[in-house]
């Protein structure tokens, strides 16, 4: 008997230790993973930006200050730095703007009852699957300069054949285009499922009102999805400011330097330039934590705007 | 590695319930119209655009050097494919796509499991658990999805040299066996799939923790688990940034950097390198082809975007 008192003791224990520590045992991987390889480095990256430290000698670092800062800003490397800040910008503008406006246009078209449906949305999702790597080479064959597609359409339209990697704005359009090819079924359907969740009898009430299709788009839909157009703009601004595959995959030999006269090369093309080929670790980091700061600024200038909207409404 | 994995505002994340394919259907009465000619005509158009360049790579990986840049440009695959597909597959990155592909797998079928099976579990333990802390712990998670990957990389590199690491595939599978993305998007789908009266049965039963998890949590967990998977392999299959800069130079290269290698290697033999994109496109659209249903029910219930 006192033995099996004992059990059921232990027994119980041990209930209550697994009931209370299982938890923790759950959750462990998803953060010892997180402090090894994501908090850990992003201190790291601070550390390392008031540093010198070279690409061949990783473990020797000495300390710089904000002299990776400053040389940013104004010293030597600060024409590379103010070229990729104002490229990742327009880059920026140039590949989100018309890719979430056309996004919003078909998710809109594809809310219709039609048929097919099913396959226009596989078509349009697609690009997604491919990679960055696969889909920028695929672009570069069209945008090259000798026998590319795109200066054979212009040809059959009687344009003039266009360098479209030398240019400042035609490399930066070429870019866009591979990114807006990328990206804009995947927001399609992220609208259209904003746009099913719209309740149906504020169109009816709106259509009894006498609202013209387009009326009913503008004033119905578009209020209805304004939180998911909001958290859309800010992962694709989020995405932009990151851009580095399609600039450097776009450029073939002079990608890494966003192109022969930097004229797209990016941030993020820049650090991996100034870090992995000049072998400037710590420059790079400083570059790593401008962008966080201009990652941060914009979540807060959004976070701005959404209470702003919330408040108007 | 943070990747940069994105939730939608989190209200509306829900659970599949058997209503919302329907729903996706877009069969709801009273307010979808009909389609007239011109959103046909557009919507063609557009998937068009969408599916064109993936078939010129077929046709471009099938001609040779010089057909491939000629005006006009070939637009019917031609007879060179296989000789093409034969010496990117033994030669590019160093040892060939072939080996790369074979790495590509690796890489993606670890991170896929681990970031699964890891999120699961913590999914779970938010989701119907109690515990002190959680509340702060899932705030935690949540925020580390806020970081960008560009942030770490550098002092990744380091790490993973000091790991003896530099070169090896292990540095790309390490820093992602989970995500955060992961673990949010499970416990958004067992807050609702998992009846709480299902674990307390459990309990009465005398089942341990573990157990609990293994015959009552997974099986209601696995189509999440599917979608997830998926989402995840994509990912990881088509991540660049720190593949390249951990990889740099290697002669064990993954898909994607003896991709890069092509791309920015002295040859502009575009039909070779068109060959190249093939192989490295192809086994994810075969994948895309047989769950493209489910990985669109994916993105729309949490959205992701590497």
């Amino acid at each position: 008997m006192a033995t099996s008192e004992r059990r059921q003791a232990w027994r119980s224990r041990l209930y209550r230790w697994d009931t209370k520590g299982s938890p923790y045992v759950y959750i462990a991987p998803f953060f010892l993973v997180f402090a090894a390889f994501g908090l850990f480095p992003l201190l790291y990256t601070g550390w390392l930006s008031l540093h010198e430290v070279s690409l061949y000698n990783v473990n020797q670092s000495t300390w710089v200050g904000f002299k990776n800062f400053t040389d940013l800003f104004s010293g030597a490397p600060s024409h590379f730095f103010w070229n990729a800040l104002g490229n990742t910008v327009t880059l920026g503008v140039l590949s989100t703007v018309p890719q979430l406006l056309m996004a919003l246009g078909l998710a809109h078209l594809l809310n219709y009852k039609m048929r097919g449906s099913a396959f226009f949305r596989t078509a349009l999702l697609a690009p997604y699957a491919t990679s960055v790597a696969a889909a920028t080479l695929v672009f570069a064959l069209i945008f090259s300069p000798e026998g590319g597609m795109a200066n054979w359409v212009l040809g059959l339209f009687g344009a003039a054949p266009v360098h479209w990697e030398a240019g400042r704005w035609t490399s930066q359009i070429a870019i866009s285009v591979i990114v807006t090819w990328r990206w804009t079924g995947y927001n399609a359907l992220i609208y259209l499922a904003a746009m099913q969740a719209v309740p149906g009898d504020l169109y009816e009430a709106a259509a009894l009102d006498g609202a013209s299709r387009w009326k009913q788009f503008l004033h119905v839909t578009i209020p209805a999805l304004r939180p998911t157009i909001l958290f859309t703009v800010v992962i694709s601004t989020i995405g932009a400011t990151q851009l580095f595959g399609e600039p450097f995959l776009f450029g073939g030999q002079s990608g890494h330097q966003g192109g022969a006269a930097n004229q797209y090369e990016t941030l993020g093309v820049l650090m991996y330039d100034q870090g992995f080929r000049n072998s400037m670790l710590g420059r790079a980091s400083a570059i790593a934590w401008i962008m966080f700061g201009l990652l941060v600024l914009l979540g807060a200038a959004n976070a701005l705007i959404a209470r702003r909207l919330r408040r108007s409404q | 590695m943070t990747t940069t994995t994105q939730l939608t505002h989190s209200p509306t994340v829900t659970t599949p319930a058997p209503g919302r394919r329907t729903a996706l259907r877009g069969v709801r009465a009273g307010r979808q119209h009909h389609a007239g000619p011109v959103a046909y005509l557009v919507l063609g158009l557009v998937a068009l655009a969408s599916l064109f360049p993936l078939y010129w790579t077929l046709v471009a990986a099938s001609t040779d050097a010089h057909r491939v840049v000629s005006t006009p440009p070939p637009l019917v695959p031609g007879g060179n494919l296989f000789k093409n597909l034969d010496y990117v597959w033994h030669n590019a990155g160093g040892r060939g796509m072939g080996v790369a592909l074979l790495n590509s797998t690796l890489v993606a079928s670890s991170v896929t499991i681990g970031t699964v099976a890891f999120s699961v579990l913590a999914g779970f333990a938010f989701a119907k658990l109690r515990f002190r802390g959680r509340g702060l712990l899932m705030t935690l998670v949540v925020a580390t999805l806020a970081v960008p990957a560009q942030l770490s990389v550098v002092p990744l590199f380091i790490l993973m040299h000091n790991l003896g690491l530099g070169n090896h595939l292990g540095a790309l599978i390490l820093p992602t066996l989970v995500t955060a993305f992961g673990v949010f998007f499970m416990r958004q789908y067992l807050i609702q799939a998992l009846p709480t009266e299902l674990l307390e049965a459990a309990r009465m039963d005398g089942a341990s923790s573990l157990r609990t998890v293994w015959h009552v949590v997974v099986p209601i967990a696995r189509p999440a688990m599917a979608v997830l998977g998926m989402l995840t392999f994509v990912q990881s299959w088509n991540d660049f940034l720190w593949p390249i800069i951990a990889m740099n130079g290697s002669t064990n290269p993954t898909v994607q950097v003896a991709l890069a290698g092509l791309g920015t290697g002295w040859s502009t033999d575009w039909s070779v390198i068109m060959a190249g994109a093939l192989i490295g496109t192809l086994p994810l659209l075969l994948v895309f082809v047989l769950f493209g249903k489910h990985i669109v029910g994916g993105i729309t219930q949490g959205a992701i975007k590497g």
